[in-house]
């Protein structure tokens, strides 16, 4: 075969290719069209009167198709073009088809796909009717072609320009949370002129866009970092210590102007953050895969509802404070007495649920936890347990820990705000502490390898029902700060998918990273809770974050120490996987 | 004196295998003794059974006079027997460093509210350990690479670091399965040195599987030798060489099978160890 004969094949290969990625990008468009989420997102604008969510969906379908095609494209700008205008026109080919079927045709699409709706015809068409059916191949070539322009653009442009897309698209999805704070007050004009009830308005999309690029282009992070590494070590530290109070500051006054709803999302996010490091010490370095997590949440949740409650069901009244001295008495009403009570008893739960399970292992092991946790929910519903849980109507009547009246710093969620950051604060600590401790260390011997830790002379039982213990009195502390959040419990809070979630963000998080835990609660709870629009499809995202994350990032968001130290192997020459290097293949 | 290992008719048992039969051993303290014999003879079958990975189903063995052979594995670790295994099983993810501390679990009595508390008693402690494993890893020649992922180091050092591993246990016996599997020479000179090295200068009694005969000629005072899980042979390594039921049990029987493995047996001869104390007396 000659030079030139290869190179054509090789082009040909290229245009294949472009057209491979555009016939997956027909059918991501099918498929989001199909399922509803363009058709029903159509009615939530991104920008007023110019583009709705569901439209941003296929936009982003066809910038995705060009962009992908112009870095397979062959060499030459002319090409990549075509090449992106190639995969974003057959991206649209599946949406004109459907147009032809359903529209033109007169097929009753609808009788299987019921999302095949008149808005979703005219979102397609760009409302001019049956004759607009090529309107999506011809979109869908635009936007391929200005995906593969801006990735043909040097650097320096186009991640302003990125940076400018992102920015407009962030704020229009984070409008209302930016918005509610500001009207009624001082820039209540200027929410007027950013912010449309849904989205934002245009004179707000230029805005975002604007000072994103600018904020792009001038923003001299390379050199500042250059000269934040090129200081002493001590004067770094000096520097950590005002950015810590800085951090403080923004966290304490957060949710006094975001207001009561950002407040209780990011209290929910506190508490599953402290689930997630319990979990993260059971699984996480010990590798015991327990998805009967929510069992001790319902422990201290229970205990928290059943201690403090005002309704019947509640154990105490305030005449029950013991008065030890002058001026100074017990309650044992107190959410501050309850928590420990919550804490100790989980364990307690923990070393209990813990001792049969000791010698199973692996996926054993996950099934037997998962049986412990549905008891424990069935058990909290019983008929049995009706008298002191309440059954299906629950413990309800919760007060705040707090008793601050609506109006002031402390009242509703704000206060479970704090107590939830000060408490994933503290526990952070700890379990930072014992992952580097001596118990620590038994843990992930024993998850390494289990016979080889306990020939050592690691005690198994002991190592493992720590584990166990200790994972679920952060469990137990999560269940006291959901009772105090949500003001009830009943047995329907209690349920598989708060293991599941813990478990979930773990892995997207990283594997044993505390850190992780954090970026894992904020992207699994905190932004499913943000966007309540979205609830419909809130597994859809979280299955395809999952999917994504095991084939891109299997470490995780955050991977563990563990697995950073992978990648900083002294060798320079160290892969970046080392599970691939045979042992002993590496030379010193 | 009283052996520190003693076997009484041990009998292990997979199904209808029969994989130790009726096996006596003694090992003397100080010593330095090999078991040997061909693939499937049963040799590890008896390390676990030790170690406390498998349960004997008949007889006793005693370490130290007390009986161990009903106990957990990490009691018997306690008791000061540590081991290595035939493939290498390092904690993988675990830095060289922390593979020397945790060795070191069971000698280190910090509680993990301690540990939270940051007391001083467990700083202290900890210090302690590190220094001990930094310890180690001189004695390995690893120094300053404590912070290498142990699944990062050549394959000789990982075999050096299981052994320090099983040292950081602080044992009395330390039972080596087949320490210089898949090494050249020159390791396998420098891993029969280190053995040496251990019982000379730290005292541990060493009990080792073998396949490389150069070895285990070289470095053992008394040979047993297994075959179908029973004993066939026990004594010095010239004993050995020459007793008539080894050379079948690795070659098999018959005149030219004899004549072979006389020959092969006589090239097997020890290698001076080095530094070399003069020439052993074959």
């Amino acid at each position: 075969m000659t030079a030139v004969a290869m190179a054509s094949a090789g082009q040909r290969g290229a245009w294949t290719g472009a057209l491979r990625i555009g016939l997956i990008g027909s059918a991501v468009a099918l498929y989001v069209c199909l399922n509803g989420i363009v058709p029903i997102f159509h009615a939530r604008p991104l920008i007023r009167d110019t583009i709705s969510l569901g439209q941003t969906a296929l936009v982003l379908t066809f910038l995705g198709a060009g962009y992908l095609a112009t870095r397979r494209a062959p060499p030459g700008a002319a090409k990549a073009l075509a090449a992106a205008a190639l995969a974003g026109a057959t991206s649209g080919v599946s949406l004109s088809v459907l147009l032809l079927v359903g529209r033109l045709a007169g097929i009753d699409v609808r009788a299987v796909f019921i999302q095949a709706s008149p808005v979703l015809y005219e979102v397609l068409t760009l409302g001019t009717g049956e004759a607009g059916f090529w309107i999506p191949i011809a979109v869908g070539a635009i936007i391929g072609t200005a995906a593969g322009a801006m990735s043909l653009l040097p650097r320096r442009f186009a991640y302003p320009l990125l940076a400018g897309l992102l920015s407009v698209l962030i704020v229009g999805l984070f409008a209302s949370l930016l918005r509610t704070p500001m009207l009624g007050g001082p820039l209540h004009e200027l929410a007027r002129l950013l912010f449309a009830a849904e989205g934002i308005t245009r004179v707000g999309a230029v805005i975002a866009f604007a000072a994103a690029v600018l904020f792009g282009v001038f923003w001299p992070q390379a050199h500042l970092r250059r000269r934040a590494a090129e200081l002493p070590h001590a004067q770094r530290r000096r520097l950590i210590i005002p950015l810590i109070g800085l951090s403080l500051l923004f966290f304490l006054v957060l949710p006094q102007v975001l207001g009561p709803f950002f407040a209780h999302v990011v209290a929910f996010v506190a508490l599953y953050i402290l689930m997630g490091f319990g979990l993260n010490i059971t699984l996480g370095l010990a590798g015991l895969l327990d998805l009967g997590f929510v069992a001790f949440f319902a422990v201290g949740a229970y205990t928290v509802g059943l201690f403090t409650s005002l309704s019947e069901l509640g154990l105490f009244t305030d005449s029950q404070c013991l008065a030890l001295w002058d001026g100074f008495a017990v309650c044992p009403q107190s959410f501050w007495f309850a928590v420990p009570l919550a804490i100790l008893l989980a364990m307690a739960f923990g070393a209990f649920l813990g001792l049969p399970i000791l010698g199973i292992r692996g996926d054993y092991l996950a099934i037997a936890t998962l049986g412990f946790g549905e008891i424990i929910r069935i058990l909290a519903g019983s008929d049995l347990l009706l008298p002191w849980l309440g059954g299906p109507q629950g413990v309800i009547n919760i007060p705040k820990p707090i008793d601050a009246p609506p109006g002031t710093p402390l009242a509703g969620a704000t206060q479970i705000y704090y107590i939830g950051l000060v408490c994933a604060a503290v526990i952070w600590f700890v379990a930072i502490r014992l992952r580097d401790s001596r118990l620590g260390r038994a843990w992930i011997a024993i998850r390494e390898d289990e016979d080889v830790a306990e020939a050592l002379g690691v005690s198994l039982v002991q190592t493992k029902l720590l584990a166990y213990m200790l994972g679920a009195a952060f469990a137990g502390l999560g269940g006291a700060v959901f009772a105090g959040l949500i003001g009830s419990v009943f047995y329907t809070d209690i349920n598989l998918f708060v293991s599941i979630n813990v478990v979930a963000l773990i892995i997207v998080g990283g594997m044993g990273s505390f850190p992780g835990v954090v970026v894992g609660a904020i992207f699994l709870i905190g932004l499913p809770e943000l966007f309540r629009e979205f609830a419909e499809y809130r597994f859809l995202f979280y299955g395809m974050a999952l999917i994504a994350m095991m084939i891109y990032r299997p470490g995780g968001l955050l991977p563990s120490k563990i697995a950073q130290r992978e990648l900083h192997v002294p060798d320079a020459v160290a892969p970046t996987d080392p599970g691939m290097v045979p042992v002993g293949e590496r030379g010193a | 004196m009283a052996p520190l290992l003693m076997a009484e008719g041990v009998t292990k048992r997979f199904g209808g295998l029969l994989a130790v039969n009726n096996l006596d051993f003694s090992l003397d303290q100080g010593a330095i003794v090999s078991v040997i014999g061909p693939n499937g003879a049963g040799k590890t079958t008896f390390f676990n059974c030790v170690a406390g990975f498998y349960r004997v189903d008949e007889g006793r063995i005693l370490f130290d006079g007390r009986p161990i052979h009903a106990l957990r594995r990490d009691h018997i670790a306690h008791l000061g027997v540590s081991r290595t295994y035939q493939s290498i099983r390092l904690f993988a993810n675990m830095t060289a460093m922390e593979n020397l501390l945790v060795g070191q679990h069971h000698h280190l009595s910090s509680s993990w509210i301690g540990a939270v508390l940051g007391l001083p008693s467990v700083r202290a402690e900890e210090e302690m350990a590190n220094q001990e494993a930094r310890r180690l890893l001189r004695f390995i020649g690893l120094q300053g690479r404590g912070d290498t992922l142990a699944s990062s180091l050549p394959y000789g050092d990982q075999r050096r670091l299981e052994v320090a591993r099983a040292l950081a246990t602080k044992p009395r016996l330390l039972l080596l399965d087949e320490p210089t599997a898949g090494m050249n020479p020159v390791e396998r000179q420098q891993m029969t040195d280190f053995v040496r090295r251990l019982r000379d200068e730290l005292g541990i009694t060493i009990l080792l599987i073998e396949h490389a005969m150069r070895v285990v000629m070289g470095i053992s005072e008394r040979i047993t030798v297994l075959h179908y899980g029973e004993k066939i042979a026990e004594g010095t390594p010239t004993e050995i060489q020459s007793d008539p039921r080894v050379i079948e049990a690795y070659l098999g029987r018959g005149s030219q099978a004899q004549a072979v493995g006389q020959a092969a047996v006589a090239e097997l001869a020890p290698v001076p160890p080095v530094p070399s104390p003069g020439p052993p007396t074959a």
